[in-house]
């Protein structure tokens, strides 16, 4: 790790305030961020410890859920309306990490997670655009098993790690920001950048900018959601591929479906192409494959994740099918 | 703030960069958390703060000061072994050893969220007050401690051994921090 000077802010003002030092960064529960500074990935000058200061859940009278970007994972998990509203978002959280690790992650830096390409960690055998800009990417021609199908570029192929932010990706939520220029609030959906010739740069947070909560919206058909994630062994590994979703048939009709995909690209994936084509059709398995096909068309293969586009398309038609139960 | 380790107050590091495995291996010379991966994949390093359990490798123990740790060294109470070191001594919950240390710790932390209704991805009704135990809860609940000599049913057995048993005991450690404060 190479020196920084450390500092724990009281307040969201000081917290800014300390973020304008040079190379400085903000530090959550720290499970990744003092991982990638032992690997001498990150040199931070600066830690700006903002554990404590938005670690609340909030029902709001719209029937929204604000959440702190400080509230731990395991608090996220344990708060009743997380789990009856949004189970999806249970799930997911419940699907990733340890128990240790959850104790300790905080939501604001579950949104912050860096990829887990084995050749961004291998800061001395490998090349790396995200590491180092213009250097090349060794996973192109590589070991590519576990990475992107969708959205990837020449420079990078890596894929999110988060679990949580999949099923944030289904349940349209929107991220609060402070920085300099004031607040603002980004969808999900456009928090996180594709890779394009700049991978290094994986959000739409400016210098200085802090995560201070998240919004879900209040949506009926979210009770009825889940979250399956396939991965090499039964607990405690990184998706090859997830499924976050929510359905509501009428009818034997899609009434209304939500669908996110996790393990597949540079961000979590909002599949919203099969989301169109759902929408009001039948809800039979036929129909979910065909949305399945529909947003997995344009997914591009590398060396050895072929098999990712078929265990998609089998992921997304199963869950579906198991949301739509005894209607489908 | 000094940081509270098995009841003795500690100075925090002027060296942020230490990690409260570091202050605790290196510092105290509290040498039963063990060093693993130092990545935060293995869970040998597991240790109690406040009485839910953490891994020490990715803390950096600036950020625990005022806090209550308990490593494995603070469980016996004299010669008398914890319930659940009793209980992987009798149904052999390890080989070599090395990961011992962090799978008790670890238990421990999971009796307290089992107590507390925390659902585990094997939770059938995420709705629930409370945890119906099993085989299939404790081993997706231990995921994160691996043991490299492959005494995981061992371990389960242990644990299974002291739910069946003196479970009172585990669940009062667990709140450990509490009853100290």
């Amino acid at each position: 790790m190479t020196p920084f000077s450390y500092a724990h802010a009281t307040d969201l003002a000081q917290a800014l305030d300390l973020a304008t030092a040079p190379g400085a960064k903000f530090l959550g529960g720290g499970t990744n961020l003092v991982d990638l500074m032992r690997e001498t990935i990150e040199r931070p000058a600066a830690l700006i410890d903002v554990t404590g200061l938005s670690d609340g859940i909030e029902e709001r009278e719209d029937g929204s859920l604000l959440i702190g970007a400080g509230v731990k994972n395991s608090a996220l998990v344990a708060h009743r309306a997380v789990r009856t509203r949004y189970p999806v978002l249970a799930r997911a959280v419940l699907a990733g990490a340890s128990a240790q690790i959850r104790n300790m992650a905080t939501v604001g830096g579950n949104l912050l997670q860096r990829t887990r390409c084995t050749y961004f960690y291998d800061t001395e055998g490998s090349r790396c655009n995200k590491r180092e800009p213009g250097q090349g990417c060794d996973a192109i021609g590589g070991f590519n098993r576990i990475h992107a199908i969708l959205g990837a570029s020449h420079a990078c192929v890596a894929t999110h790690p988060s679990d949580m932010c999949v099923a944030l990706a289904a349940l349209d939520a929107t991220v609060h920001i402070s920085g300099a220029g004031g607040e603002r609030s980004v969808a999900i959906t456009d928090f996180h950048r594709l890779p394009g010739d700049r991978p290094d740069i994986e959000t739409v947070l400016e210098p200085g900018d802090l995560i201070t909560a998240i919004t879900l919206p209040a949506q009926r058909l979210a009770a009825n959601s889940a979250y399956r994630k396939v991965r090499d062994r039964a607990s405690y590994a990184f998706a090859l591929v997830s499924v976050a979703a929510a359905l509501e048939v009428s009818d034997g009709r899609v009434r209304d479906v939500r669908l996110a995909l996790g393990g597949v690209a540079h961000k979590p994936w909002r599949a919203t192409q099969a989301e169109g084509l759902l929408r009001g059709g039948p809800a039979t398995p036929g129909a979910f494959r065909a949305a399945a096909d529909a947003e997995l068309a344009d997914a591009r293969p590398l060396g050895e994740n072929g098999f990712k586009i078929e265990l998609a398309a089998r992921t997304i038609t199963a869950v579906l099918a198991d949301l739509a139960g005894a209607d489908a | 703030m000094p940081i509270h380790v098995n009841g003795s107050a500690v100075s925090v590091p002027d060296d942020p960069r230490v990690s409260l495995l570091d202050l605790l291996r290196e510092g105290l010379h509290l040498t039963g958390t063990k060093v693993g991966c130092n990545q935060g994949a293995c869970g040998a390093c597991t240790v109690l703060v406040d009485g839910e359990r953490i891994l020490s490798c990715l803390a950096l123990a600036v950020q625990y000061d005022g806090r209550e740790i308990t490593t494995v060294e603070g469980l016996a109470e004299g010669d008398t072994l914890h319930p659940l070191q009793a209980a992987f001594v009798d149904h052999d919950g390890f080989q070599c050893g090395y990961c011992t240390p962090g799978q008790i710790c670890s238990a421990i932390g999971m009796a307290g969220e089992i107590e507390r209704g925390m659902p585990s991805h094997v939770t059938q009704d995420l709705a629930t007050e409370t945890i119906a135990i099993s085989r299939g809860e404790f081993q997706e609940r231990m995921s994160g401690n691996l043991c490299r000599c492959g005494a995981h049913n061992g371990i389960i057995d242990a644990i299974s051994g002291v739910y069946a048993g003196d479970r009172g005991a585990l669940e009062r450690f667990a709140h450990v921090a509490e009853s100290a404060e």
